[in-house]
C-alpha cells in the first residue's frame, strides 16, 4: 500500500470506512511555498466531452478550494435570466396563482444574461436593459372538430395543456431589433393542466439575478467535479479472482488479460469507476486494491440550463472570481 | 395504481418461491374490493334500515285511540328512500357533496304504509313519510353506493373517499365504535376484597338489567339493583318454583367439592324457614326496592322482579321459570368451579367477550324510542281530535302525523352525540365526532377507531395493555399516547364486525342435531363428565352428549353457506360447554380453511380471482375462506404460511400483515422497527400535510392543509396500495443524507436544502373558511350586504379596501389581519311585523377575516341552506415555503423541525452532482432503533436505480439482499453509503455517507401558526392580567418553574417587573388602621382619612381580598415603614 500511495501525487485514499489523504495540505495560493511559475508548469485543462448543454473537463494541478470556487461561483454567481414577477390577470384553471408564478419562474430562458444589467431597484418599472416581457395568453376550449367517440383529453379539448413554447415575448422598446430569438429554451414544458373554460392571462416579468437569490437564476442544473480514480493493484491477481474484482468495478475499468493459459486482472481505465468499493466485500481482494483519487485532478461536469453554453458559464465564473479578488484588492488597498 | 400492480408482479415474478405469496396476495385486494375499508359501519347501518327498522316497526305496529276505541293506526310496512330534499316545489335528489357545501343534512325520508281506520271505514296509505333519517355515505340508502370511479367524480364526490360517515348540517360526522363488554354471558370474576361473583348483563329489547351471584361468608346471594339486599340464592330459587332441595344441589353438582360450598347456603335457607314458594316469595317482598312501576302488592312486586329483572334475557314461560332456576345455578356452579380453582376465573379484557357497538346498533336505539314517541304524540293528537265534541272536518292522520320528532331526534343526536334514551337510562355524550379531515390518513383512522367506555383516569392496565386475543383483530400499532393510551383502539384492516342475527333457526337446528332441551334434563344429567351443555347466544338451550358432532355439522352448514357466515361455534371444555353465538358486534376476520393439512384455495382459484371470474363472497360460500369471531379463532390452529401448515392446522391467513391496521400499514418494513416507533408513527401520519381527497379544491373546510407538489412514497406497502394513499399522499421523496451539518442539527432538527426548497420541495397551502348567513328574520327584515363605505372624498377605509361593489371581496386579493371579508349589517332592534320597516335601523355585522396571518381569497361561494336563507362562504389560502421551525417526519416515528436552510452551494456532492433536500443528524438512529428507516433509504435508492416501486410491506416486502445486489449492479456501494464533497472546503469528507431517498412528512405544526410575541396589549377586564394564547393576542407566560429559577437567581426586581409591573400592578389605597383597601383617601370603615396610604399591589390580589370580604372573611393588611 505504502508503495503506491506515497507517491509525490497528492492522493484521497478510499479504505473500506473512512477516506484518508496521503498529503494532507497541499501548498495553496496563501502558503509562500507556491509559485506561479510551478503553478504554470503544472496546471493543465483538458476538455473531455462537449455536447450541446454538458461539458466535462479536467483541471490538473489546481488546488480544491479554487476548484470548489469554481464550482460555487457556477451555482450561484453567474447570473441569467428568469421570470421573477407574474402578474395575474386572469387565471380560471385549478392550479393556484402562487403555484403558477412559481412554475412558471423555474422555466429556464433563452436570452443571454450579459446582454442585460442588474435591476437596481427591485420595485421600479423595468427598462429595456434589464427587463424581459413575456405573456401567456391561452383559453382552454373544447373541440368541436373532433369525432365524438374519441374520450382522448387531447382530442376533446383544445388546449388543454398549456406549454412553454406558449409563453410569447413582448419586446420592450429597441429590444427587438436588440435581441433575436428570446423565450423558453424548451418548448414542451408542461405549466398547467386545463379543461374548457379555464383561462389564462399573464404577463411575466423576468429580471437577471444570480441562484443565491433563487436557484432559478442558476445557470446550471449542476455543476460538480470528482477527483479523478486512480486503482493500484498491489498484487496479481487471477483465475476466478480476477473475475470477480473485475465485477466490483464498473465495466471497463479492469480488463483481465490472458497469458500462457492463465488469467489475470490488469487496471485499464479507472477514469469512469463510480468508486463503489464493493472490492471490500471479498476479504480475499481487500488487500489486492489500492483505491485512490488523485486529489489534484478535477474532473468538472457543467450542466447547463441553456441559457449560456457551459463553456460560457466557467469561463464567466472565472472572471467574477476575478473581479471578487480585484474588488478585495481594491478594498485592502483603500484600508 | 395500474402500473405499480404492474411493477409489483415483475418484481415477484423474478423468483418462483414467491409465487405462492403472490398467490394469496390477490385475496386481499378481493376481500377490500367487496366489503371496502370502512365495511363495518356501512354493514351496520344498512342492517339497521333493513332489518332492525322494521322489527321495531312491527314491535310498535299500532297506534290506538283512547277516545274513540273504533280507531287505529296500523303499520304494516316501513323502509328508508334515497336522500332528497322535499319543499314546495317537490322533491329532488340531494347527493353529499351538495349538503356539505350548502351546510345541510344528507337524509331521506322514512317511509310507512298504513291502514287506518276510523269507525267502520278502513283506508290503506302507502309511502307515507313519518320523518327523515340522515343517511350513511356509501350505505346502500346513499347516492353514491355501488357508483363508478366516473359516476363518483362527477357529483363532486372524492372517488377514494371510503364513507361511512353522516351529514348533518353540512358537517361530516361519524359514529364512533364503542367498546363493551358482551351482553347476557356469565363472566366470573373475582375482587380481591369481597371474593368471587358471577354476573350477567341481560339485555333484551324490552329490558337491561343486571344480576350478580355473590359469594360471601360461604354462602351464595344474589344481588339486583331492585333489591335492597343480597337474597340467598336458595330462596330465590324457592320463590321461582324450585321448591325441592335436592333438585337444587343436584343442579349445582352432586359431587362433594359442590356440595360443601353449596350446604351452608341451602342452610341458611333453612333457618330463615324458608320451604315453599309462599314463603320465599315473602321473604323476597320485604327486600324490593320501591320503584315507580309496582302492583300494588308488595308479593306481586316481588313477582314482578323475579319475571322481569332477574335474569331477563332467559325468556319464560308464564310462570315457570325452571330455565332461570338452571342458569342461575350454572352461575353457582361455575363460582365454585373457580373458588376451588378447578377453572380459573373468566378475563374481562379477553377480547372474546367484547362487543364493539356500530352506527346501526345506536341508530337503532335512538329510532326505537323516537318511533315510541312519535307514536305517542301520533296518538295524542288523535285524542285532541276526537275529544272535540263537532268536529268539522273528516280526521285525516297523514296531515297530524308529527313529522319533527324523527327528524329532529336523530339531527340532534348525531350532530351533539348526545345518545340520551330514558327508557333505557342510556344517557351518553361523545358518541359522535366530527370527521378528521385534515390528511386523508387521519379521516380512513377515524373510521376504525375504536372507543372503550373506561375511565380515563382510572390507573389500570389491564383494559389498557395488549391482549393475545386481539391478534389480527385489532392494531398492535395504533392507539395514542397518553390518558387514552390502550383505551383507543383502532382496527386491523380485515376486520369485519357483526350484525346482530336472528337465532330462532340456529335454535331449531340445534335440536334437530339431537340436543335435548334444557327443561326436560335433571340436575344428574346436567352433570355428568360427558355432558356438555348447549348455549346459543348466551342462552343455555340444552344438553348434548356428542358435542363434536355438533359442531362439525354447524361448520359444514356454515361453509356450505346454509347458515350466516358470522355464525360462530366453539367448545369450552373447562366449563363442558358449546357456545354458538350469531349476536351482533363480535369482531371477526376471513381466513383460508384448511383440511387435511393442505390450504384449500389453490391456484386454480387464484386464476379465476384474477380473471374475475369468481370473488371473493364466492370462496365464502364455496368453504373455501371463512369468517372466525374471537372466540373461535382461539380454538382453530392457524397458520401463518403455507410452510407452517401441518396435519393438525385447521386454518391459514390471507396476509399476515393484515394486522396492522391503516395507519400502521403507512409503515414501511414495520417489523424492523422499535414497536413504539410505529406508535409515533401512527399519531404523525394523520397529522401529514397532502391532498385529503380528489375534491379537495372543491371542499370548504374550516382548516386544511394541502402540500403542492405530493409525491407517492418510492417504498410502498401493500396496504398503501389498498387504501389509495398512492393516489393522495401525503410528502414527498426526499433525498437524505445521513450525517452530522454545522450543528443545527442537534435534537433531532433537519437541515434543508435551499436550492430544493426553492424548486418546490415542502411547499404547502393552508385553506380556511370564513362563512356567514344572511338571515331573515321573523319581521321579514333580511341582513343585508353592502359595497365598502366611502369618507367625503370618496377613499375607502383600509379595511374595507378589498371589498368590491357587492360587498364580497373579489378572489385572488390579499387579506390581512381584521381586514372585512363581507360587509354585512343586521336589523337592529325587534319589531314587530307590520311595523314600517323604513325606520328600521341597521347596525354593521361584519365577516372578519380574524387569522394573524395574510392569506389571499381562493375562493367565494354564495349558496342558500335548507332554511332558504342565504349562505356566503370565502376560502382563504395561504401559501407556504418551508422555513426555519417548520416540522418534519419521516414514516418511522422520527420527527424533526428545520434547524437550517442551506444554500445549495455548501450542500455535500457525490460524485454523480448529487446534493441532498435533507441533512439528518445520525445520532437520531441509535436509541431509536428504527431500523426500517434504514432499509427504506436502501429501497428507496435502489427503485430510484432500477426505475419502480420497492415494497416495505410489514412480514414481507422486497429484502434487503436484493435491494444491495441491486445497487451493486449499478455501480454503487452494497451499504448505501457514497463518497461525498464537502460544498464548504471542496475537499471530500473522511466517512462515508448513508445517502439515499427517504419518504418525509410535511406536519402542520408550522411556525407561522404558532410564532408569537407581544410587547404590550389588552388585558382582560375582570383581572387586568393579560390574557392568554396568541388568538387573543396575549402575553406570554413567566411560569411557576420559571418564577423558582428567578427567586432561586436572587432576581427580586425582575420578579417584581414580570409579575406585577409588566402585568397588573395596582395603586392601591389601604387603612393602617384597620388594614383594609380604603376609598382614594378616606377609610370608610375608620370614618378617617387620616391613616390611609398608597401601595402598589396587583390587581389580582386587590380582587382576591375584595372577594375574600363578599364571603365574610376579612384580609386585613398590616403596613409597617421600613
Amino acid at each position: 500500500m505504502d508503495r503506491v500511495v506515497n507517491d509525490e501525487k497528492p492522493r484521497v485514499i478510499l479504505g473500506e470506512h473512512k477516506i484518508t489523504q496521503n498529503l494532507p495540505s497541499q501548498p495553496t495560493v496563501l502558503d509562500e511555498k507556491w509559485s506561479l511559475r510551478s503553478f504554470k508548469k503544472k496546471f493543465r485543462v483538458v476538455m473531455v466531452r462537449y455536447d450541446e448543454n454538458e461539458l466535462e473537463f479536467d483541471l490538473i494541478g489546481i488546488h480544491p478550494f479554487l476548484a470548489n470556487a469554481f464550482r460555487r461561483l457556477m451555482l450561484s454567481d453567474v447570473p441569467t435570466m428568469a421570470i421573477e414577477k407574474v402578474h395575474i390577470l386572469n387565471n380560471t384553471s385549478i392550479i393556484q396563482d402562487e403555484v403558477l408564478a412559481h412554475r412558471l419562474g423555474l422555466i429556464p430562458l433563452k436570452a443571454d444574461p450579459r446582454l442585460f444589467e442588474m435591476k437596481a431597484d427591485p420595485a421600479a418599472e423595468g427598462t429595456e436593459q434589464d427587463t424581459l416581457e413575456f405573456t401567456l395568453k391561452i383559453k382552454c376550449t373544447n373541440n368541436k372538430d373532433s369525432s365524438k367517440d374519441s374520450l382522448r383529453v387531447e382530442d376533446m379539448y383544445k388546449n388543454n395543456n398549456v406549454y412553454s413554447k406558449h409563453i410569447k415575448w413582448v419586446p420592450i422598446g429597441k429590444q427587438k431589433e436588440r435581441l433575436s430569438d428570446v423565450g423558453p429554451i424548451h418548448p414542451d414544458i408542461l405549466i398547467a393542466k386545463m379543461r374548457p373554460g379555464h383561462e389564462l392571462d399573464l404577463k411575466l416579468i423576468a429580471v437577471k439575478s444570480v441562484g443565491r437569490d433563487h436557484a432559478k437564476f442558476s445557470p446550471v442544473a449542476t455543476a460538480f467535479y470528482r477527483l479523478l480514480p486512480d486503482i493500484k493493484l498491489l498484487r496479481e491477481v487471477e483465475g476466478e479472482a480476477a473475475e470477480r474484482l473485475q465485477k466490483c468495478f464498473s465495466p471497463g475499468v479492469i480488463s483481465i488479460r490472458h497469458e500462457k493459459g492463465r488469467q489475470y486482472a490488469v487496471v485499464n481505465d479507472a477514469r469512469y469507476d463510480t468508486g463503489s468499493r464493493n472490492v471490500f466485500r471479498y476479504e480475499d481482494l481487500k488487500d489486492a486494491v489500492a483505491m485512490t483519487k488523485i486529489q489534484d485532478h478535477f474532473i468538472f461536469t457543467v450542466e447547463s440550463v441553456g441559457a449560456l453554453r457551459p463553456d460560457v458559464i466557467f469561463t464567466e465564473s472565472v472572471k467574477i472570481l476575478k473581479d471578487k479578488c480585484l474588488s478585495l484588492l481594491d478594498e485592502l488597498s483603500h484600508v | 395504481m395500474n402500473k405499480l400492480e404492474g411493477s409489483f408482479e415483475l418484481a415477484c415474478h423474478s423468483s418462483i418461491s414467491d409465487l405462492l405469496d403472490l398467490n394469496e396476495s390477490k385475496l386481499l385486494p378481493a376481500f377490500l374490493k367487496v366489503k371496502g375499508l370502512v365495511k363495518q359501519h356501512i354493514e351496520s347501518f344498512n342492517h339497521f334500515v333493513e332489518t332492525e327498522m322494521s322489527n321495531i316497526m312491527s314491535a310498535n305496529r299500532e297506534v290506538r285511540s283512547s277516545e274513540n276505541s273504533d280507531f287505529y293506526v296500523r303499520y304494516h310496512n316501513i323502509y328508508v328512500d334515497m336522500p332528497c330534499e322535499i319543499d314546495i316545489q317537490g322533491t329532488k335528489k340531494i347527493y353529499p357533496h351538495e349538503c356539505r357545501l350548502r351546510d345541510m343534512s344528507y337524509s331521506a325520508p322514512i317511509r310507512v304504509d298504513l291502514e287506518c281506520c276510523i269507525g267502520n271505514e278502513r283506508t290503506f296509505e302507502k309511502g307515507i313519510n313519518i320523518g327523515f333519517l340522515p343517511v350513511m355515505l356509501r350505505s346502500n340508502r346513499c347516492h353514491l353506493y355501488k357508483k363508478s370511479f366516473c359516476q363518483l367524480a362527477k357529483r363532486g364526490e372524492c372517488p377514494l373517499d371510503p364513507g361511512g360517515y353522516f351529514i348533518v348540517k353540512g358537517v361530516e360526522k361519524v359514529i364512533l365504535i364503542q367498546e363493551q363488554l358482551s351482553k347476557n354471558r356469565t363472566i366470573v370474576d373475582r375482587d380481591p376484597k369481597k371474593g368471587y361473583f358471577s354476573t350477567v348483563q341481560s339485555s333484551t329489547h324490552l329490558r337491561k338489567s343486571k344480576t350478580s351471584v355473590v359469594h360471601k361468608n360461604n354462602k351464595f346471594y344474589v344481588r339486583l339493583n331492585s333489591l335492597t339486599e343480597d337474597v340467598n340464592v336458595a330462596v330465590l330459587l324457592k320463590a321461582m318454583g324450585m321448591e325441592c332441595d335436592q333438585e337444587i344441589v343436584q343442579l349445582v353438582g352432586s359431587e362433594g367439592m359442590y356440595l360443601d360450598a353449596f350446604a351452608a347456603t341451602l342452610e341458611e335457607c333453612a333457618l330463615f324457614g324458608i320451604f315453599t314458594r309462599k314463603q320465599a316469595l315473602k321473604h323476597l317482598s320485604l327486600r324490593v326496592r320501591r320503584s315507580r312501576m309496582t302492583t300494588g302488592s308488595a308479593v306481586g312486586d316481588a313477582q314482578l322482579i323475579l319475571a322481569d329483572v332477574l335474569l331477563a334475557h332467559i325468556p319464560v314461560d308464564g310462570l315457570n321459570m325452571r330455565t332461570r332456576c338452571i342458569y342461575l345455578l350454572l352461575m353457582v356452579r361455575r363460582i365454585i368451579m373457580a373458588l376451588n380453582g378447578t377453572v380459573p376465573v373468566d378475563d374481562k379484557d379477553y377480547y372474546g367477550n367484547k362487543r364493539l357497538e356500530l352506527a346501526g346498533t345506536l341508530l337503532s336505539l335512538l329510532f326505537e324510542d323516537l318511533f315510541k314517541h312519535f307514536n305517542a304524540e301520533l296518538k295524542k293528537s288523535v285524542d285532541l281530535a276526537f275529544s272535540k265534541r263537532n268536529r268539522a272536518m273528516r280526521f285525516n292522520v297523514v296531515r297530524n302525523m308529527p313529522l319533527k320528532i324523527i327528524t329532529d331526534g336523530f339531527l340532534r343526536a348525531i350532530s351533539t352525540g348526545n345518545w340520551t334514551i330514558a327508557r333505557f337510562g342510556v344517557d351518553r355524550g361523545g358518541v359522535t365526532a366530527p370527521l378528521d379531515r385534515l390528511s386523508f390518513i387521519s379521516a380512513l383512522g377515524m373510521m376504525t377507531r375504536i372507543y372503550s367506555q373506561f375511565e380515563k383516569t382510572r390507573k389500570v392496565s389491564g383494559p389498557r395493555s395488549l391482549q393475545p386475543s386481539q391478534w389480527g383483530m385489532l392494531c398492535p400499532s395504533d392507539t395514542p399516547e397518553g390518558e387514552s393510551c390502550g383505551l383507543v383502539k383502532n382496527l386491523a384492516l380485515m376486520t369485519h364486525i357483526t350484525t346482530d342475527d336472528d337465532d330462532e333457526h340456529l335454535r331449531h337446528l340445534a335440536f334437530s342435531l339431537g340436543v335435548e332441551d334444557i327443561n326436560m334434563a335433571s340436575g344428574e344429567e346436567l352433570n355428568l363428565p360427558h355432558v356438555y351443555v348447549v348455549f346459543i347466544n348466551g342462552l343455555l338451550i340444552g344438553l348434548t352428549q356428542h358435542w363434536e358432532y355438533i359442531l362439525a355439522t354447524l361448520r359444514k352448514l356454515r361453509r356450505s353457506g346454509r347458515l350466516s357466515e358470522f355464525v360462530s361455534a366453539y367448545p369450552n371444555h373447562a366449563q363442558r360447554s358449546i357456545n354458538i353465538a350469531s349476536d351482533g358486534g363480535r369482531v371477526c376476520r376471513p381466513y383460508i380453511i384448511v383440511a387435511n393439512g393442505k390450504s384449500l384455495l389453490t391456484h386454480e382459484h387464484i386464476r379465476q380471482l384474477k380473471e374475475g371470474v369468481r370473488d371473493f363472497e364466492d370462496f365464502l360460500k364455496e368453504g373455501i375462506v371463512e369468517y372466525l369471531d374471537v372466540n373461535e379463532e382461539n380454538a382453530s390452529l392457524i397458520a401463518i404460511s403455507e410452510d407452517d401448515i401441518t396435519p393438525d392446522h385447521t386454518h391459514m391467513e390471507i396476509e399476515p400483515f393484515t394486522l396492522l391496521g391503516v395507519c400502521a400499514g403507512l409503515v414501511p418494513y414495520p417489523h424492523h422497527n422499535q414497536s413504539p416507533r410505529n406508535t409515533y408513527q401512527c399519531a404523525m401520519g394523520k397529522q401529514a400535510v397532502g391532498i385529503i381527497a380528489l375534491n379537495q379544491l372543491m371542499r370548504f373546510d374550516t382548516l386544511n392543509y394541502m402540500l403542492v407538489y405530493p409525491q407517492c412514497p418510492l417504498v410502498i406497502t401493500r396496504t398503501l396500495e389498498l387504501t389509495g394513499y398512492t393516489q393522495l399522499p401525503a410528502g414527498q421523496n426526499a433525498m437524505v443524507a445521513v450525517m452530522s451539518y454545522s450543528g443545527y442539527d442537534i435534537e433531532d432538527a433537519l437541515i434543508l436544502n435551499k436550492g430544493s426548497v426553492d424548486r418546490g420541495y415542502g411547499r404547502c397551502y393552508a385553506y380556511r373558511k370564513f362563512s356567514t348567513n344572511i338571515k331573515t328574520y321573523a319581521n321579514n327584515m333580511q341582513d343585508i350586504v353592502n359595497g365598502p363605505p366611502r369618507d367625503q372624498e370618496g377613499n375607502i377605509p383600509a379595511r374595507y379596501q378589498l371589498l368590491e361593489e357587492d360587498g364580497l371581496p373579489a378572489v385572488g386579493a390579499e387579506v390581512y389581519h381584521r381586514d372585512i371579508l363581507v360587509n354585512k349589517k343586521s336589523p337592529v332592534g325587534q319589531y314587530m311585523a307590520g311595523s314600517d320597516q323604513s325606520t328600521a335601523g341597521y347596525q354593521d355585522a361584519p365577516l372578519v377575516y380574524s387569522n394573524v396571518n395574510s392569506a389571499r381569497i381562493d375562493k367565494v361561494l354564495i349558496t342558500s341552506n335548507s332554511e332558504e336563507n342565504f349562505l356566503i362562504k370565502i376560502r382563504t389560502r395561504d401559501f407556504r415555503r418551508p422555513e426555519l421551525g417548520d416540522k418534519f417526519s419521516s414514516r418511522h416515528g422520527q420527527k424533526g423541525v428545520t434547524g437550517l436552510i442551506v444554500d445549495q452551494e455548501d450542500m455535500p456532492f457525490t460524485d454523480q452532482g448529487i446534493c441532498p433536500d435533507v441533512i439528518m443528524n445520525p445520532h437520531g438512529f441509535p436509541s431509536r432503533m428504527t431500523v426500517g428507516k434504514l432499509l427504506e433509504l436502501l429501497s428507496g435508492k435502489a427503485g430510484v436505480l432500477a426505475g419502480k416501486f420497492h415494497y416495505g410491506t410489514a412480514f414481507g416486502g422486497d429484502k434487503v439482499e436484493d435491494m444491495c445486489r441491486i445497487l451493486i449492479e449499478y455501480g454503487y456501494s452494497y451499504s448505501g453509503k457514497e463518497y461525498v464533497t464537502s460544498g464548504i472546503t471542496g475537499e471530500p469528507l473522511s466517512a462515508y455517507i448513508f445517502f439515499g431517498p427517504v419518504f418525509y412528512q410535511k406536519l402542520k405544526h408550522m411556525v407561522t401558526d404558532k410564532m408569537h410575541a407581544r410587547g404590550h396589549g389588552r388585558k382582560a377586564i375582570l383581572t387586568r392580567q393579560p390574557p392568554e394564547g396568541r388568538a387573543k393576542d396575549g402575553g406570554l407566560r413567566l411560569g411557576e418553574m420559571e418564577r423558582d429559577c428567578l427567586i432561586a437567581y436572587g432576581a427580586s426586581n425582575l420578579l417584581v417587573e414580570r409579575l406585577m409591573i409588566s402585568s397588573d400592578e395596582f395603586l392601591a389605597s389601604v387603612c393602617s388602621q384597620c388594614g383594609l383597601i380604603a376609598d382614594r383617601d378616606w377609610c370608610q370603615y375608620c370614618k378617617s382619612s387620616s391613616f390611609v396610604h398608597r401601595l402598589k399591589i396587583p390587581y389580582a390580589c386587590k380582587l382576591l381580598f375584595q372577594e375574600l370580604i363578599s364571603m365574610n372573611i376579612i384580609p386585613r393588611l398590616r403596613l409597617k415603614d421600613l
